[in-house]
């Protein structure tokens, strides 16, 4: 009986196992990067709107705290996204024919809500408190990026569980006074970490609790 | 289902409960320790096992691997989504926070106090309201299941005529020609049935309405109601007259035929009044003793020092016995051993005006004289019982269901509107509803669904959900309520006072209008009471006063001789009531507190009639009164009087929705005449078939070991650490404990105050999202309760003594199912939670398997598919706060950690602590008699704290070293030690 696998086959099938290997890896790492990539998580991409709303010309040109529109942040789970009586408190004073305002100026009249696209969410299974965090020093701009130069609004920051546990397992560096979360342009003074231990303490913080699965999964 | 097929030894069981004495066993199969019932236990998951007889092959299990790893995190994967926000933003509602609205709900016609939640204008959550003296905070099953039958897609729609849709408005055109066909004839030719009431706004319209029509015939139809009360206290106090019994006064409580705990629209009040009595708490070396004598297993009974099961029938013979010994009548032969009667009766003589009878409602005139007159002789009057004006509207002239359709039938009758009844179900055998009907040319029906009554009526319009309409109710005290609706009608609903203004011609009254005119002018609440009684969920100052009243004692010395042969006791099932909620699905599959069945009514019988007449659980006998025969499984129920079998009402609906059409057998045929309760004459005979009888009752068994401690009040005082004693020496562990340097969450269940009436059962499913998942599953053993309540026997089969356990997720501190999760999807928490994460789940079930207390459930199907877009009204039900389980995750109770974390987020941001009693999981909440305790226990002064250092605190399983943060009260009875001399007590 002639032999079934020439001498060739070895040499392949030591190919075969090599490549097989370097493909895993190969894999594994591509996979690894592209779910951290902003390709993936939608960092930095600005998302359409039915209204081109901008943060950079509300907040950072006109001064509006955040709380003026989402009212809930301070008491509730959701900071919400203002009802479109909101926007007519000065939209029917000023720009009133604007055109980029139709939009606003039909959900009104037609009492449709205006459908925003959501630029920042976490995946259904996640209970996120909007209250808590600013409550205890998180700043609106520690998660959801320098919203005050963006025209249009984008994700900052990729909202997976790596990112969130980064601030949980070691939250001091991210805290600020909470008097001061709502502040975009804050600055940190020169103390900063010694208030930011300070806060931790005052605050009662601690990482061993936050990191409890039913902090955040129930 | 039942485990095992072959038929039981009873003469063997009876000699296996003496000799086993005081142990505890489950079921009669256990008892027995068949062979085939020891292989079904073998199982975890009991009639799982056929299905893996066939092993997966290697490749098959690499495939699925290969699959599962591949769709992992897939789950994470999301598009961009929108948001809509209000428009107009109501100012209470902030997007996330959940409001609460007192209102009431209507169960039999009576009114419940609710408080509901609403999550931004979406109903989820019913609890009770503590300001209402039917709730007190309680709640029951029927209340915690509304907010599923308001979503309901089945709910009727639309109104229809001739099965075709047509407008609200083509109806009030129909109401209009009506109105000029009967104007001018005084109303005669009209008639209108309307279910039970108590709303005394629609009392006010219907009395208005006849006012207008004199000749309009009114039946109130209430197919649960029962006669023997009313007429007995009428004629004792000449005037219509109800029973108030006060059960927290009572020393010495003699129920003849009454389930004051599980029946009536006092029932919350009662449960809570008696547990009042009945707990142990530190010190207290006295409790409330009860006596009960019934004719159907109940949780009455179930809670009684001394139980006696006799044919309904010989209770007016027991009742004439009783009273001979209280001085009253003469004696007569009664069921009860004589020496028992004179033990009661010295009982309740040295009781005094604190000793109290109860007669059930469906007992005779002449029992509830004979009650009457001893608790008059008992001197109880304004102590422990009351007389009060009855809060249901029975106007005097209303004409019964068998007079209304006699006058149908002859042709009297050329229109009939029935408001909120189901006739066509519900009539007995010999009033032929339907065939009456096809004479009445117009025939209008209001109701939830298209009943068999709507389908048999030419027009059907659909009544408003009471989470969705105004309306009124009394409770059963006659305290007045509005119901104020949670949304606007779903699917068009209209309110019963709508249609009644129609009926005056007043076609565009809104209910409101109707409502807030009544309560003014007559009711006198000015604006700011209104907004009062709103608030409140009570109107003040309704409460009825207690009849004042010499009216000397009527006594009864007709005795009507008990009956001979098979006794068929009908009586209402706890959930479905007279078959109306027959389409919701979480009551269809609530385990009836004491047969544990589920989807579907059995002929409960005794195991000494089942041995007589050669019947084992799961054959099927045919009960038949003339032509209406009915075929249902047997089901042999230990302390089930003898020669009875006890059928319950409600099932067998061929015209409700999926869920309830053709589940059980329909029992209300085999009524007739004046045998409503309890029917003799009727053939039963076993058919040639056998079919499910589908119980939870034998799944998790506990293997017969030390698991529920009970003994008597005076064993508690002589040892109170009696239960602690048996506590065998844990075994030693090698793991280090957890830290536990704040909160540590823990739970006690007090076995003494629980009823077994399931609300915390029902409490846990609409807050945590819990599917049901149908009679198939769970005959397969997959119910997905995360509490079960666990009943145990003690003491002889014909007789025997009743525990309930409820059993919940036991938060191990030595948790043995966190050691073996591969996956670390149940862990351990700061504050001593045992954390199920279900995104990380891949349901290896290895953390259910080593679970010693069985607690655990699998998603073994899909069963909550939502796909995203379709819209089901099913999916508003669904609690925010909380995951929706998909396939293949395990889920168990979480002691409620959504309300866990609100409550410590609520205390962060008023840099508070946690207070005591600032988190109430759902089954503590619901409980009527607060058998559920929950706090912290690292905190010294909390309530749950005190409860663990109590001395009847035992563990289950302490032996395993699990260290459960659940812990259990041992059941304390208090039997008469002058009966204890005379036979063996039923508990202890």
């Amino acid at each position: 009986m002639p032999q079934l696998f020439r001498p060739r086959a070895n040499a392949l099938a030591r190919w075969i196992v090599l490549l097989a290997v370097i493909g895993t890896i190969f894999l594994g790492t591509g996979a690894t990067f592209y779910l951290r990539s902003d390709f993936d998580t939608g960092v930095n991409h600005p998302l359409a709107q039915p209204v081109p709303f901008s943060h950079q010309h509300h907040v950072a040109g006109l001064g509006l705290d955040c709380r003026y529109c989402h009212t809930g942040v301070e008491t509730s789970a959701v900071a919400g996204i203002p009802p479109t009586e909101v926007c007519m408190t000065c939209h029917s004073q000023i720009w009133t024919n604007a055109a980029v305002l139709a939009p606003v100026r039909e959900s009104f009249a037609s009492g449709k809500p205006i459908a925003w696209t959501q630029v920042n969410h976490v995946a259904d299974y996640v209970f996120f408190n909007h209250a808590i965090h600013v409550a205890k020093g998180v700043a609106c701009v520690t998660c959801h990026g320098e919203v005050d130069r963006m025209p249009l609004m984008m994700r900052a920051h990729p909202m997976q569980m790596e990112w969130c546990l980064g601030c949980h397992r070691n939250p001091t560096p991210y805290l600020r006074p909470p008097a001061d979360v709502f502040d975009p342009e804050w600055s940190p003074p020169q103390d900063i970490a010694a208030m930011q231990a300070a806060l931790a303490s005052h605050e009662k913080i601690d990482p061993s609790k936050m990191t409890d699965c039913y902090v955040c999964h129930r | 289902m039942s485990a095992t097929a072959e038929p039981l030894d009873l003469a063997r069981l009876r000699a296996e409960a003496v000799e086993r004495g005081p142990q505890f066993w489950r079921s009669l199969e256990e008892l027995a320790d068949t062979a085939a019932f020891r292989e079904y236990l073998h199982n975890e998951f009991p009639r799982l096992a056929a299905r893996f007889d066939i092993a997966p092959d290697r490749r098959g299990v690499l495939k699925l691997m290969a699959a599962s790893l591949a769709m992992a995190g897939l789950t994470a994967c999301k598009k961009a989504d929108h948001i809509a926000p209000y428009v107009d933003k109501p100012a209470d509602v902030t997007p996330g926070r959940a409001l609460h609205y007192a209102t009431a709900l209507s169960i039999g016609g009576y009114g419940f106090g609710a408080i509901v939640e609403s999550h931004e204008g979406r109903p989820t959550k019913v609890e009770g309201n503590p300001d209402h003296p039917a709730s007190l905070g309680a709640s029951d099953a029927i209340m915690q299941a509304a907010c599923l039958g308001l979503y309901d897609p089945e709910r009727s729609r639309t109104p229809t005529k001739d099965e075709q849709a047509m407008s609200w408005d083509a109806f009030l055109g129909e109401v209009a020609a009506l109105r000029d066909e009967i104007g001018n004839r005084e109303g005669a030719g009209f008639a209108l049935m309307i279910g039970p009431i108590t709303s005394p706004s629609e009392a006010w319209l219907i009395d208005r309405l006849r006012a207008a029509y004199p000749r309009m015939l009114l039946c109130v139809h209430d197919p649960l109601a029962a006669d023997g009360e009313r007429t007995a206290l009428q004629q004792v106090f000449g005037r219509a007259t109800a029973t108030l019994p006060r059960l927290g006064q009572a020393d010495v409580i003699v129920s003849l035929d009454a389930d004051f705990l599980g029946e009536g629209p006092g029932r919350l009040a009662h449960a809570r009044a008696f547990s009042s009595r009945r707990i142990v708490r530190d010190g207290a070396t006295t409790m409330a003793r009860l006596y009960a004598i019934e004719s159907t297993p109940t949780i009455t009974g179930a809670s009684a020092d001394h139980r006696w099961a006799v044919r309904g029938s010989a209770v007016p013979a027991i009742a004439a016995a009783l009273a001979a010994r209280l001085g009253l009548g003469a004696d007569v032969n009664a069921p009860v051993p004589s020496a028992a009667l004179d033990a009661i009766a010295a009982d309740l003589r040295k009781a005094a005006g604190t000793g109290l009878v109860v007669a059930g409602p469906h007992q005779s005139a002449d029992v509830h004289l004979q009650v009457h007159a001893m608790n008059a002789s008992l001197g109880s009057f304004g102590l422990a019982v009351d007389y009060i004006p009855p809060p249901d509207y029975r106007p005097p002239g209303a004409v019964s269901l068998g007079a209304l359709v006699e006058q149908m039938r002859r042709g009297a009758v050329t229109a009939l509107l029935v408001l909120d009844a189901n006739p066509a179900y519900t009539a007995p055998g010999d009033v032929s509803f339907a065939e009456a009907l096809v004479k009445v040319p117009r025939t209008m029906h209001v109701g939830r669904y298209v009943d068999a009554t709507a389908k048999a009526s030419r027009w059907h319009v659909p009544l408003a959900h009471d989470l969705e309409r105004w309306g009124d109710i009394r409770a059963f005290d006659g305290t007045a309520s509005i119901i104020q609706p949670l949304v606007q009608p779903l699917y068009g609903g209209h309110a019963a006072s709508e249609v009644l203004s129609a009926l005056l011609g007043e076609y565009s009254a809104s209910p409101l209008d109707t409502l807030r005119t009544y309560w003014r002018e007559i009711g006198g609440l000015d604006d700011a009471a209104w907004r009062a009684a709103i608030q409140r969920g009570v109107i003040s100052g309704t409460t009825s006063a207690p009849v004042v009243s010499n009216a000397a004692p009527v006594l009864s010395s007709k005795v009507n001789p008990a009956g001979t042969g098979i006794e068929v006791r009908v009586v209402p099932d706890p959930w479905l009531r007279a078959g109306e909620y027959a389409n919701n699905a979480w009551l269809q599959e609530l385990p009836r507190p004491l047969s544990k069945i589920v989807w579907g009514n059995a002929a409960l019988v005794a195991p000494a009639t089942a041995g007589r007449l050669q019947l084992a659980s799961g054959d099927v006998v045919r009960v038949a009164r003339d032509n209406n025969a009915i075929e249902l499984p047997v089901s042999i129920e230990p302390g089930h009087p003898e020669e009875v079998i006890t059928i319950a009402l409600g099932f067998g609906q061929s015209a409700i929705g999926q869920v309830g059409n053709g589940v059980g057998a329909n029992a209300f045929p085999l009524r007739a005449g004046e045998a409503l309760w309890f029917l003799d004459g009727l053939s039963v005979s076993k058919a040639e078939a056998r079919a499910a009888v589908v119980t939870t009752q034998h799944h998790h068994s506990m293997e017969g070991r030390d698991i529920v401690r009970n003994g008597t009040l005076a064993e508690y005082v002589a040892n109170p650490t009696f239960a602690k004693d048996r506590e065998p020496a844990p075994s030693g562990t090698l793991y280090p404990p957890w830290p536990s340097r704040e909160e540590a969450w823990a739970m006690v269940i007090d076995q003494t105050a629980c009823i077994g009436c399931m609300a915390c059962v029902s409490a846990c499913q609409a807050e945590n999202n819990i599917p049901t998942v149908g009679v198939d599953e769970v005959a397969n053993g997959h119910e997905m309760h995360w509490l079960r309540v666990d009943r145990y026997y003690t003491g002889s089969v014909d007789n025997p003594g009743v525990v309930f356990q409820p059993v919940p997720c036991m938060h191990c501190e030595e948790a043995p199912c966190e050691e073996v999760c591969p996956v670390n999807a149940t862990v351990h928490t700061h504050d001593g939670l045992n954390a199920q994460i279900y995104n990380r789940c891949v349901g290896t079930r290895y953390c259910s398997q080593n679970c010693p207390y069985k607690v655990r459930r699998f998603n073994f199907l899909d069963y909550q598919p939502f796909a995203e877009g379709t819209g089901s009204p099913l999916a508003a039900l669904m609690n925010p706060d909380v995951s929706v389980r998909s396939r293949g995750v395990m889920e168990k109770c979480t002691y409620c950690v959504q309300r866990i974390e609100r409550g410590r987020i609520e205390a962060e941001l008023a840099d508070q602590p946690i207070a005591d009693g600032a988190v109430t999981p759902a089954c503590a909440q619901a409980c009527p008699t607060q058998a559920i305790i929950f706090g912290n226990r690292n905190d010294p002064g909390s309530r749950v704290r005190r409860l663990h250092e109590h001395p009847l605190d035992y563990a289950l399983l302490a032996e395993l070293n699990t260290r459960p943060r659940t812990t259990y009260l041992a059941r304390v009875s208090n039997p008469n030690p002058a009966l204890a001399k005379l036979e063996e007590p039923v508990h202890g």
